[in-house]
Formats: C-alpha cells, structure tokens, sequence
C-alpha cells in the first residue's frame, strides 16, 4: 500500500490582496534576455508559456532526489515517484475541479487527450452515419482526429459556423444541429486565433438535453482562468501543461467516471494491464487503463508545481490581467492608421489578437518584429479551415500571459508602426 | 532600419515584392507548375513558354510574404532566354545562396537573396518559386510543396 509521503498542501488563494506583476514577472527567468540586441517581448504565449522558477526547481529536484519508475518498485525512490505522480493527479483532480483523482488521465498534451477519445470512446460509440459536431474555430488537433475517426466508421463530421472576422459561433441552430445523429459535440473554450472565448457550459447543458456527449479543447483556457468541470458539465476536457506554465510533454484528459468506466484501452502495454496471457490480457480501470508505459514522470510532477503557482497568483486574478491585456492590445490596434485588420471579438476576448496589416504579409511582419525583440507567431495557427473562410491564407497574432505588460504592448504596436512604414508602398 | 532586415529586406527586393514583375497568368503556357509553403500559406503558380529548349517567357501569379514574392518575380526576369542546363544551374546557385550566403558564379540580381541564410525560417520562402520552376519543368502535375525536402 502506497500513501502519499508528502502530502501538498494547495496555496491559498488570496483574494484580498493585489498581484505584484512586477515581481511575479521576475520568477521567470527566461524573460531577462536580450534579443537581437532588443529586450525580448514574448507574445507567443498561445503557443507555449514560460515556465517559472517553482516549476523549473520542481523538474530539477525530482531529478535530483526522487527520480524511479512508478507503479512499479517496492523501493523507497519508486514509493516517491509514485506518490509524488499520484499526487499530481490529485492536485489536476482539484485544478479543475473532478469529482476524484480517477478522472484524470496523464496525456502529452491536449492532441493526445483528444486523439485518445476519438480512438476508443470513438471505437465503440460512433458508428456509420453518426454525427459530430464540431465548430469552425477548431484547432487541427479537434479536427483531424475525428477526420480519422470518420474515415474509419463512416460518421460525419457537421461544422458550427463562425461568423466572419468578428469570430463569434452561430447558436441560432445549435438546437436543430444536437439532434439524435449527433453523438458528440467537440469544441474548444477559447480560439487560439481569435481570442473568443466560448460558452462551453451552456453548450454542454443543450448537449446533454439532447444526449449528446461533449468534449472541451481547453488548451488556451486551463492556465489563464478557473476551470470547474461540474459546474461546465462537460464529459471530457483536454488540456497541455506547456500552455499553463508547465514542462513540454505533459498534458490532462479529464473524463467523466461513468463515461471512461466502458471506454476500451487506448494502446497497450506496461502498466495499463491486470493481468497478461500470451493470448489475452485484461485491463485496470481508469485512469490507468489509458497510461501504457513508463509515464511522463518528471512532467506530472512540473505540472503540479505549475498549479500550485497558478493558483498562487490566483486565475481569477490572471484571467482578468488577461482580459487587460487583450482589451488594451486590441484598443491600440485598432487605432493604428494605414490599415489593419483585427480578427476576433470587440469585446469578452481573450489575452490575444490576431491581426493582419494591410499589404505586409504575416510572416513578413513576424520577422521584423523578432528584430525588434518582440516574438509574434505567423501562419494559419493551426486553423486552416478557419483562414479560408476568413478569405485569409495567414494572420500574425501576439498572445500575452500574466507576465506581460501594458508596456510590452505599447512597445509592440510602435513595432507595427515601424513595419508599416518600411513595407509602405 | 536595422542592418540584418536591411540584408534580407534589400531594396531590389522591396521593390520586387511591391511591384511584382511578369505577375500574371499565360494562357499559352507550354508547362506550369503550383508551389506551396504550407509553413506560411505561400502560394504560387509558375507559368513557362518554351520555345524548344530555351524559356522564352516567365510569369507567375498567387500570393506569399514578400521574399517569396520577390523571388518569383526576380526568377521570372532571370530565366527568360535561358536552356534548361542554365536554368538547372540557375537553382543549384541560387539554393547555395540562400542556404550560405555565398555567391558562386554568375548569379546577377539574384544575389540580392544572400541576407536570406542569415533567417533560417525564411529560407524556403525564397526557395518556393525555383521548386516550382523545377516541377514546371519536369512537367509534374501535382504542386510542389517546401516540406519535401530540406529547402
């Protein structure tokens, strides 16, 4: 019998006082750089955030002391490594508010959590002609699995529209569309491109009054505001530690007891099993049913220390730094004269904002910022389809996170000012 | 502006991005050819008339960053009276210019594409026109995409 040897205690979250950006800004390290000779600017957050001391301390001293395979040992070092990994399922449990440790599932990020239910509840819940329902603003990782998954049954996929640059989902026929055929109703909580931010648990309450399962993309969501998976009501949710502060490689897929109890195993191997025939195996309940092979150890311990340090700032506190940011960002570029095109709600967006300047292509204006220190991202952000319909091959977008600056920002659009003037015609 | 954008944002091709040359569709092309950098959304369509084997007229038409732009519009001034030997020759240059920064042998503006080694992301923007002039030339049906290969 294993008992936790350290048992954490959560931070308390101190609603009363004031963040000190300034010093909370100071705890990661990385941000003290220069770049290009420029003070570095990283507005790339959407992609990946920066991880601060308490998290880069937590991976070293796992390392350091605690470091041996889970689950497995009876030595005092695996003892560790398995209280400290369970520990941080506990501690996910709680980050967003599961019924129990059980419903979280350690993935490497949201595109496996994603890619898990499309290959085993999807294995046994969706047949030919099923629907599922997906929406326009969908990252390719909420899009090419159900792809696969509709190659393989015959299912087919069904698209909430988006409408136009001002990126919000049409709900008019949200009812009509969460019919019997539908069985799943995938969609994200925030747009990694458009910065809107979606109304996940009144999508679940129509879903589930139609009997239909739902799962939320919550990769730009889980680090920058509080996350309660009861009160949304949603069956699964998926989210990446990298995007919240956390190493590379770990992830969470949160699944409802019930739903995960019938769902078959996801790939097989060490760890998930009972027992093992040469000819047949059976399988451990959830969550590890869904963890084959030596899991990301040293990452389940970083994302931990990576909540604790959330919730020690407070996400209430983030997401509303957050809203600044993005209200204060999409203010200033509005105002820029010569042209700009601004992607995304006017108001209620997230810390990011997708723009395009008139005549200057995206991956243009990526590279002259990054001369300037400020890191921007260029492309389709993994929204292809969205870009299309948007008549846009490409846009450039500055993410922000808690670390970042009203500054930064007024920095940043001086920048534009800049590229504007050098590519003018 | 600053030194490095000055070497890879030259003048000529500035110039070039803003005011493509040869920027339009050939309706009696002999060979044509698509490129694709799905990394930026590039794309571009390569239009060739071959007069035996010698290129007698260029264009192209699509849409991308300016160095990739550029680089269809300085290709499509620089490969017109040339055989295929040269214009094979032209690539293998043009792709050590951008990948080193070195010129070797006669490139003319070309070398304009040298700052581009020092911008590794960028590389395969000024790359894309010359894979397509290579498929056009090969008559492949299907687009050519930066992904293939290293450039």
């Amino acid at each position: 019998m294993i008992t936790e040897t350290s048992p954490q205690t959560e931070p308390e979250d101190e609603a009363e006082s004031l963040a000190d950006w300034p010093a909370i800004r100071g705890d990661f390290p990385i941000l003290d750089q220069q770049v290009h000779g420029q003070p570095l600017i990283y507005f790339d957050n959407a992609a990946t955030t920066q991880k601060p001391r308490p998290v880069l301390d937590a991976l070293s001293h796992y390392y350091q002391t605690d470091n041996a395979n889970v689950h497995r040992g009876i030595h005092e070092l695996s003892n560790r490594a398995t209280a400290g990994f369970e520990a941080a399922r506990a501690r996910a449990a709680r980050f967003i508010n599961a019924a129990q440790p059980d419903d979280i599932i350690f993935t490497r990020g949201t595109t496996e959590g994603v890619n898990l239910v499309a290959q085993t509840w999807g294995a046994t819940h969706i047949r030919e002609g099923d629907g599922i329902l997906l929406t326009e603003m969908e990252h390719h990782s909420n899009i090419v699995p159900w792809q696969l998954l509709a190659e393989r049954t015959g299912a087919k996929l069904m698209f909430l529209p988006v409408s136009g640059d001002v990126g919000l989902l049409d709900l008019n026929r949200l009812d009509e569309w969460l019919t019997r055929d539908v069985k799943l109703f995938a969609f994200t909580h925030i747009s990694n491109s458009l910065g809107t931010i979606n109304p996940v648990a009144d999508f679940c309450a129509r879903a589930r009054k139609a009997g239909v399962t739902t799962l939320v993309d919550a990769a730009q969501s889980a680090g920058h505001r509080p996350l309660d998976v009861q009160e949304i009501g949603c069956d699964f949710l998926a989210f990446s530690g990298h995007k919240m502060c956390g190493p590379t490689g770990i992830g969470v897929l949160y699944g409802r007891q019930e739903v995960l109890a019938d769902m078959p195993p996801y790939q097989g191997g060490g760890e998930m099993i009972l027992n093992v025939d040469f000819q047949r195996s059976t399988w451990k309940p959830a969550p590890h049913r869904f963890e084959a092979g030596t899991p990301d150890i040293s990452g389940a311990f970083g994302l931990h220390a990576a909540m604790d340090y959330l919730d020690k700032i407070g996400r209430h506190r983030i997401a509303e730094h957050d809203q600044e940011l993005g209200a204060h960002a999409y203010a200033r570029l509005s105002q820029l004269k010569g042209g700009i095109r601004l992607f995304g709600p006017h108001v209620g967006r997230a810390g990011l904002v997708s723009f395009l300047l008139k005549d200057v292509h995206a991956h243009d204006v990526v590279t002259v910022a990054d001369q300037r220190g400020v890191a921007l991202r260029g492309g389709h952000h993994c929204n292809q389809p969205l870009m299309h319909k948007l008549g846009v091959e490409s846009t450039a977008r500055a993410s922000f996170y808690f670390y970042n600056t009203t500054e930064e920002i007024d920095r940043f659009v001086e920048v534009l000012r800049e590229i504007q003037e050098f590519f003018g015609a | 502006m600053f030194d490095e954008l000055g070497d890879l944002y030259q003048q000529v091709i500035l110039d070039h991005c803003k005011h493509p040359r040869n920027f339009h569709e050939q309706g009696q092309a002999t060979c044509s050819a698509q490129g694709h950098n799905p990394l930026c959304g590039d794309q571009l369509k390569l239009f060739l008339t071959m007069e035996g084997d010698v290129v007698k007229d260029a264009s192209f038409v699509g849409s991308g960053c300016c160095i990739s732009k550029a680089s269809a519009s300085l290709l499509t001034e620089s490969i017109r009276g040339k055989t295929r030997t040269d214009v094979r020759q032209m690539f293998d240059r043009v792709h050590d210019l951008v990948m080193t920064g070195e010129v070797k042998g006669e490139v003319g503006k070309l070398a304009v594409f040298a700052g581009v080694h020092k911008f590794p992301a960028r590389v395969k923007c000024a790359i894309l026109a010359w894979h397509a002039l290579l498929a056009a030339l090969k008559g492949e049906g299907h687009p050519v995409t930066t992904e293939n290969d290293e450039t």
